[in-house]
């Protein structure tokens, strides 16, 4: 038993390694908050084009983008608008006190559980984490048993060149097919009757650094997969397949000549910092664009209306800036592309240069919102460096973009060049502990993804509020090792509070509601038609609020911490569901899931500092809760 | 990059040390005849030889012996002389973050890779056999260093791997990383003695039966 201080609090803890090992001399503890005059308050920094004109009309996706509800999940954003929005009314702030379990499911594999369950046709498809285990789970009979499961047996090694965890954000049902990644570069199309493989293509090569965890985007024929890998300084790229035999028909690398990135004469970006020949070669040192990593991790959205497709791309490597001077283009932005070629249309980069690991692969969802007086079509983007934009998804035009998280690395975006105005106090050097930099590596959110109400106009982002302190080092590129050179330790933001639940009105540019959370949150969200939003928490509550107000409904404590996306769908008996996994892990969680050594703040690339007391609350876990009303 | 970085680069020791190790491997999978397992010296498959008495060489990595006590010869003389090293462990913390351990095992706490500070030991925590994991890889995702780099800076790894959960290095971590100040292997840490009671337990069952008021 040894006493640590958390927060200022003296706090006992069993220390199990204590009794097995020597006393260790110095145990980490949760550094301080930074203090709230560390950051720049929204209006101090926030920017539009125009002042809010909220009569215009209502902010909903278009019927193309989001489909009527038919009350299955059949991929993680629910629709290609990415609303993660279901239209089912039975769970209501009034009911969702009576939610209880009706269904839990083992995943049989503890590491961080970030997928979104999939339900097509009564039944269940669960992707785990790796060995990237699938099961099929019949929901129309009693305890839901295994239709089949199907194990790609990936190759082990490629746990050793993923960078945070070895997680999987899920698959995709289209046309009779579970269409998912695995850890060691591949994607493989299930027949969901047989659970047999149709196809699998070999894509990502881990001698070079290259994982997958993205979940593919399926539309119009083709599965959209890109690599990860932007810590072992991989060249980062998106590639479209085929879906009847996964057959490559095009790749965009994000970074390189124009011909590699797809850039020609149908390229129009908006901004001048843009436009130019081989930006993805001049804005690097020579050949620095072959090991930059600008990866495509996140999330790609189809455009039904546009037929574009969209997608971020990841960080510059490595971590450490001063080895890359330039804006080191394609990365930290995002890409409009036509889907049958690849060809580029228009690019915006959230981050030029950037310094801090400010990937920009968070989800961005499309909306018809009122902008300026009139309907825009809009894409809204709540990226790692701190800003919600929105973006005009035709032209790739910022129309605004405010913080919605603690941000001191940036003041604000200069709408006329589209670029982040700089805080140079907040540039990281070689030798130099710069403190107290906000947003924290992780970002002012990271991956997981917000959900939208067209009933309320909210979007509920789930997210950090985190800081750190960053020193750059010298790095030594070797293919297949770690490429970041950065000394990192995060820390709790303003307040102390790791994590907030924002419901985010993206018209008036501010948030409507706050819930704030002691770790960060790192699960995704969805929101129903009877206005409750579930979200997850890192030391296992599964929770119910409602969506208007932010005011608790309803909790759930699980086995695990929850870092993965829920769903809601309507099952086999009329009923509305609501699903999710547990099993923490993933970036943050990698202190509880990982083979990791609390002692080492700077373990798990920075994060372990932050999230030392995460073992207190949560354990290692893997297993599918579904939720509904009693009958 | 420079060319040393290359996989490729023939010629060093740790191709010796490679083929020993498959050689080994041949013997146990019936390229020969049954033989003792471990067996000291690496012999080619054409040349069968039964040693009157086995010399047994190799690194004990369970507590488990079943039958008789131990005959293993535990420390590999190459390891020799990277104990009680201080140059060892020196250059082995530098070579730890040119080479990029650091990029999975930060300083000794983990992270894309597992801790190395906790004295938990997957493979086995010897010298030799820490060595033997740089040269070989392991299956989940530890890369094969060997032939990569020199072999005595593997040895000097090692030697630093090793140092990160010793006591004293633990000891000299102030507030900010661990595993800064390495402190050199002593030799006594890898000699073998065999199975022990862990040290905060007892087998003295007479103070177990003790009353409030002394022995029943």
């Amino acid at each position: 038993m040894r006493t640590l201080s958390v927060n200022g609090r003296p706090v006992t803890v069993f220390l199990l390694s204590a009794m097995l090992a020597p006393l260790p001399t110095f145990a980490q503890s949760v550094p301080a908050a930074v203090p709230q005059s560390e950051i720049f308050t929204r209006e101090q920094i926030g920017h539009a084009l125009a002042q809010p004109t909220p009569g215009v009309g209502r902010t909903a996706p278009s019927s193309a983008n989001a489909p009527q509800d038919d009350g299955q999940w059949s991929m993680p954003s629910k629709n290609y608008a990415a609303t993660r929005f279901s239209s089912l009314t039975e769970i209501s702030p009034t009911t969702a006190k009576k939610l209880q379990p009706v269904l839990t499911f083992s995943l049989a594999v503890n590491k961080g559980q970030e997928a979104a369950p999939i339900v097509v046709g009564n039944t269940m498809y669960i992707v785990t984490a790796y060995p990237n285990i699938v099961y099929a789970l019949d929901l129309t009979r009693p305890g839901a048993p295994l239709k089949w499961r199907f194990s790609p047996q990936p190759v082990p090694a490629s746990q050793g060149v993923a960078c945070c965890d070895v997680v999987n954000r899920g698959g995709t049902v289209s046309d009779g097919k579970f269409i998912f990644t695995t850890l060691d570069g591949q994607v493989i199309a299930i027949d969901v009757n047989t659970g047999r493989s149709v196809w699998r293509t070999q894509l990502g090569n881990i001698n070079k650094g290259e994982s997958i965890t993205m979940a593919p985007l399926v539309a119009k024929g083709r599965v959209y997969v890109g690599n990860s890998g932007g810590e072992l300084g991989v060249r980062g790229w998106l590639t479209a397949l085929d879906e009847k035999d996964g057959k490559v028909v095009w790749r965009a690398y994000n970074a390189g000549p124009d011909a590699d990135v797809l850039i020609s004469s149908q390229f129009k970006p908006f901004y001048s910092g843009d436009k130019g020949t081989d930006l993805g070669v001049t804005t690097w040192p020579t050949d620095a664009w072959k090991i930059g990593g600008s990866t495509a991790w996140g999330w790609v959205n189809y455009d039904a209306e546009l037929n574009s497709i969209y997608y971020g791309s990841g960080n510059p490597g490595p971590w450490n800036a001063e080895q890359r001077p330039g804006d080191n283009k394609w990365t930290a932005g995002m890409f409009s592309r036509d889907p049958a070629t690849g060809q580029a249309r228009w690019f915006y980069q959230f981050s030029p240069h950037d310094e801090h690991d400010y990937d920009g692969v968070n989800e961005q969802i499309l909306l018809d919102m009122p902008f300026a007086g009139k309907m825009q079509k809009v894409m809204v983007h709540p990226d790692r460096n701190g800003y919600l934009y929105v973006i005009n998804r035709s032209t790739g035009q910022v129309l605004s973009a405010d913080p919605y998280g603690p941000v001191n690395s940036t003041k604000g975006v200069d709408l006329a060049t589209g670029r982040p105005i700089i805080n140079p106090e907040k540039e990281t050097k070689v030798g130099v502990q710069v403190r107290n930099i906000c947003p924290t590596a992780s970002g002012a959110k990271d991956w997981n993804p917000s959900s939208f109400s067209p009933r309320t106009g909210l979007l509920y982002i789930p997210h950090e509020n985190m800081c750190m302190d960053w020193m750059n080092v010298a790095v030594s590129y070797i293919a297949g090792t770690p490429y970041v050179g950065a000394d990192v330790h995060m820390k709790p933001g303003p307040g102390g509070n790791r994590g907030v639940l924002t419901a985010w009105d993206p018209v008036r540019r501010r948030p409507a509601w706050e819930v704030k959370e002691n770790f960060p949150v790192w699960s995704g969200t969805v929101v129903t038609a009877g206005d409750v939003v579930f979200y997850g928490t890192m030391d296992g509550w599964f929770k119910a609020a409602n969506a208007r107000t932010g005011a608790a409904l309803w909790r759930f404590k699980v086995d695990s911490g929850i870092v993965g996306q829920p769903v809601s769908y309507r099952g086999p008996d009329g009923h509305q569901y609501v699903a999710v996994l547990s099993g923490v892990g993933g970036w943050a969680g990698a202190v509880v899931s990982g083979p990791v050594d609390r002692r080492d703040g700077a373990a798990a690339i920075g994060m372990v500092s932050a999230m030392s007391d995460l073992p207190k609350y949560s354990t290692a876990g893997g297993t599918l809760y579904v939720f509904s009303l009693p009958r | 990059m420079s060319s040393r970085f290359r996989a490729n680069s023939v010629g060093s020791p740790i191709k010796c040390v490679g083929l020993t190790v498959l050689l080994l491997a041949g013997c146990e999978t019936g390229v020969r005849p049954p033989a003792p397992v471990a067996q000291s010296t690496p012999v080619a498959p054409s040349t069968p030889v039964a040693p009157a008495e086995p010399v047994y060489r190799g690194v004990v990595d369970t507590a488990l012996s079943p039958g008789a006590g131990r005959t293993l010869a535990t420390i590999d003389p190459r390891a020799a002389k990277y104990y009680d090293n201080p140059e060892a462990v020196k250059v082995g913390k530098f070579l730890f973050g040119s080479m990029n351990c650091a990029g999975c095992h930060t300083n000794g706490g983990g992270g894309m890779a597992p801790s190395l500070m906790d004295n938990q030991w997957i493979y086995g925590g010897r010298l030799e056999q820490i060595h033997q994991t740089l040269v070989e890889g392991r299956p989940n995702g530890m890369p094969a260093w060997g032939g990569v780099l020199p072999d005595d800076e593997l040895w000097q790894l090692a030697a630093y791997v090793r140092s990160m959960s010793l006591p004293e290095t633990l000891a000299a971590q102030g507030s900010g990383n661990p595993s800064q100040s390495p402190a050199p292997v002593p030799r006594a840490v890898d000699e073998d003695t065999g199975w022990a009671a862990p040290a905060a337990t007892t087998n003295d069952y007479s103070e177990t039966l003790k009353g409030p008021d002394g022995p029943q």
